[in-house]
């Protein structure tokens, strides 16, 4: 008994050296990120920085702000991701509630529900959908950003599972007092899926925020990019093109590095700053839509 | 009885935008499919350019690099799946065994932060973090006296470099699902087993790990359907000419053949033998899930 005491207190405090372990290594890459974008260029170059900044400053960020192809950028994203979440949910609120009715009462839904179901089967591939983007006239304009990608059929499949676990007799309750489904739906049904609609509601802002090939391919102009394409073209492309930029050399205390390191931040920022907030609601979300009985 | 009163015209009405932008989206590109089948030129359009047959599919496989792409993305799929369905498994039982929520919930709030972050912000931080000459990594491992590695320009490095950067981003995630099938096992379980004198290494594997079992095989099944889905956000943010060799995939090769070659004809062909085979793949996971599981997706 005894032995079998200590070596479980031996396991508890491997375990928790472990997992703590783990998680520091899923954080400090950020922290080492911040605290170069808040180093002097010097510091940065000479490697002297680890998780804390090396002669402290702003310069970093006063640049890239001061830069209007990044606000540009952004701009383009908080209007998509506007547009795009509004557009996404209407649809997937439209969609769901004719396809979570039993067949006895819509005699088509399995053949909606197919027709939906089988785009995540099988799609055309890039080259063809590029060109059907390219025909329709949605180069360039932020709609290309948003109405190929305005069904999103899995999160359908969450809401209708989520509409089908709610008690029937309220609705059924409602059409024998008249009301029409467009009444039902919005009035009864979507105030009750609060939960589940909170936790598609921010896996879609997070979709549109974190979305960057679409912009880059659907976008012949780079002042049309939302930020995570114009991102990608300064911190990834830049990179693996080995071109030095000329334009910082100029700059007394920002170097390629620190900057890039500002903009990995702000282009991060407003995810980490929300999601441990919506902790709760994703894990109800995700388990709701994965295990389900 | 019920079904008279209820009308069905207005179903059929909240159906129809969402159904006309799929057809235009989704079902639209599938017959833009024909172009593997012509030599598409974007001047004569779907019905004018020449028909070829299968000369593009003969033009692919003639290519000395198509079977070394198919080779990569498979291999780099394959260890990505299993990877991502055993670390996850082996973090959720261990962070079950953390009595403190506080403690529980913080490890957790900080190892699905990645998750939520695009490649182009990770690749960005990993390309600087794993420089050979400045990143952090390779300053502690000669601290510590051992070489520095190239992890993003060494083919011999590149695939395991992406598997474990890929893991490093999902597997806090995938433990939610884990943890959830934990809790829902029932208390009395364990009460009798250590009546009967299991230890907690008796119990995981003989109660823990069976009440995993359901949801351990279906994500196993449905995970199936990834065989060729390599990763093309990640890959394509990491990887640069010098690791072609190991980290080329189907998708980033798609991706050169068609949008930066203007080859559009190949480069539909092979996304179609992509479609194909995965269309296949995840119709028998889902199959297997349906008879396994008991998993239906509606």
């Amino acid at each position: 008994m005894r032995a079998q005491l200590d070596s479980r207190k031996v396991f508890q405090t491997a375990n928790y050296t472990f997992l703590i372990g783990i998680s520091l290594l899923c954080i400090l890459p950020f922290i080492h990120v911040l605290a170069i974008s808040l180093s002097s260029k010097t510091a940065a170059a000479a490697g002297s920085v680890l998780f804390w900044p090396v002669g402290f400053t702003f310069k970093s960020y006063d640049y890239v702000l001061s830069k209007p192809a990044f606000v540009d950028a952004l701009l383009i994203t908080l209007k998509r991701v506007g547009l795009g979440t509004l557009i996404n949910m209407f649809l997937t609120i439209l969609i769901a509630y004719p396809l979570a009715k039993e067949v006895r009462d819509f005699k088509y839904r399995t053949a909606y529900a197919w027709y939906f179901v089988l785009t995540i089967l099988f799609s055309g591939g890039l080259i063809p959908t590029y060109m059907i983007v390219n025909k329709t006239y949605l180069m360039d304009t932020i709609w290309a950003l948003i109405i190929p990608g305005a069904v999103p059929v899995f999160n359908v499949i969450l809401l209708l599972n989520f509409f089908r676990g709610l008690p029937r007799e309220l609705e059924e309750a409602s059409f024998v007092d008249g009301a029409g489904h467009w009444t039902v739906l919005w009035r009864i049904l979507v105030p009750l899926s609060a939960p589940a609609l909170a936790t598609i509601v921010l896996f879609t802002i997070v979709g549109h925020w974190n979305s960057w090939f679409d912009g880059l391919i659907f976008m012949n102009r780079p002042e049309n990019y939302p930020l995570q394409s114009y991102l990608q073209t300064v911190i990834i492309q830049q990179d693996l093109l080995r071109v030095a930029s000329q334009s910082l050399d100029s700059l007394a205390e920002v170097s390629e590095r620190t900057s890039k390191a500002a903009q990995i931040f702000m282009g991060a920022l407003p995810i980490l700053l929300v999601y441990p907030f919506l902790q709760k609601y994703f894990i109800k979300g995700i388990v709701l839509g994965s295990v389900k009985e | 009885m019920r079904s008279k009163r209820i009308k069905e015209m207005p179903l059929h009405l909240m159906l129809l935008p969402g159904a006309i932008l799929v057809l235009i989206y989704c079902y639209g590109p599938m017959f833009g499919i024909i172009m593997a089948f012509q030599n598409f030129k974007p001047a004569f359009g779907f019905f004018r350019s020449e028909w070829v047959g299968f000369g593009n599919f003969t033009y692919i496989s003639d290519l000395p690099s198509t079977f070394q792409v198919l080779y990569n993305t498979v291999y780099i799929a394959l260890m990505k799946i299993v990877a991502g369905l055993v670390v996850p498994i082996g973090i959720a039982i261990l962070l079950n065994e953390i009595g403190k929520t506080f403690i529980k919930r913080s490890i957790q709030t900080l190892i699905y932060l990645p998750h939520f972050l695009s490649w182009i912000i990770l690749g960005g931080i990993l390309i600087d973090v794993l420089s050979p000459s400045s990143g952090i990594v390779n300053r502690v491992l000669e601290g510590i006296g051992l070489p520095s590695v190239y992890f993003l320009g060494d083919n011999r490095w590149f695939p395991f470099t992406v598997v474990v950067t890929d893991l490093w981003k999902e597997f806090g995630f995938a433990t939610i699902v884990y943890l959830a099938a934990l809790t829902s096992i029932n208390p009395n379980l364990y009460e009798a087993a250590i009546v009967d004198g299991a230890n907690r290494w008796k119990q995981t594997w003989h109660i823990t790990l069976p009440g995993m079992m359901p949801i351990i095989v279906l994500l196993t099944t449905l995970s199936l359907g990834n065989i060729l889905n390599a990763g093309f956000d990640q890959i394509f943010n990491m990887y640069s000419p010098q690791v072609f060799e190991s980290g080329d995939i189907i998708d980033t090769f798609v991706y050169r053949l068609g949008l930066v070659d203007a080859q559009f004809g190949p480069a539909t062909a092979v996304g179609l033998f992509k479609s194909i085979v995965s269309l296949a793949f995840i119709s028998v996971s889902y199959l297997l899930a349906y008879r396994l599981a008991n998993y239906r997706i509606f």
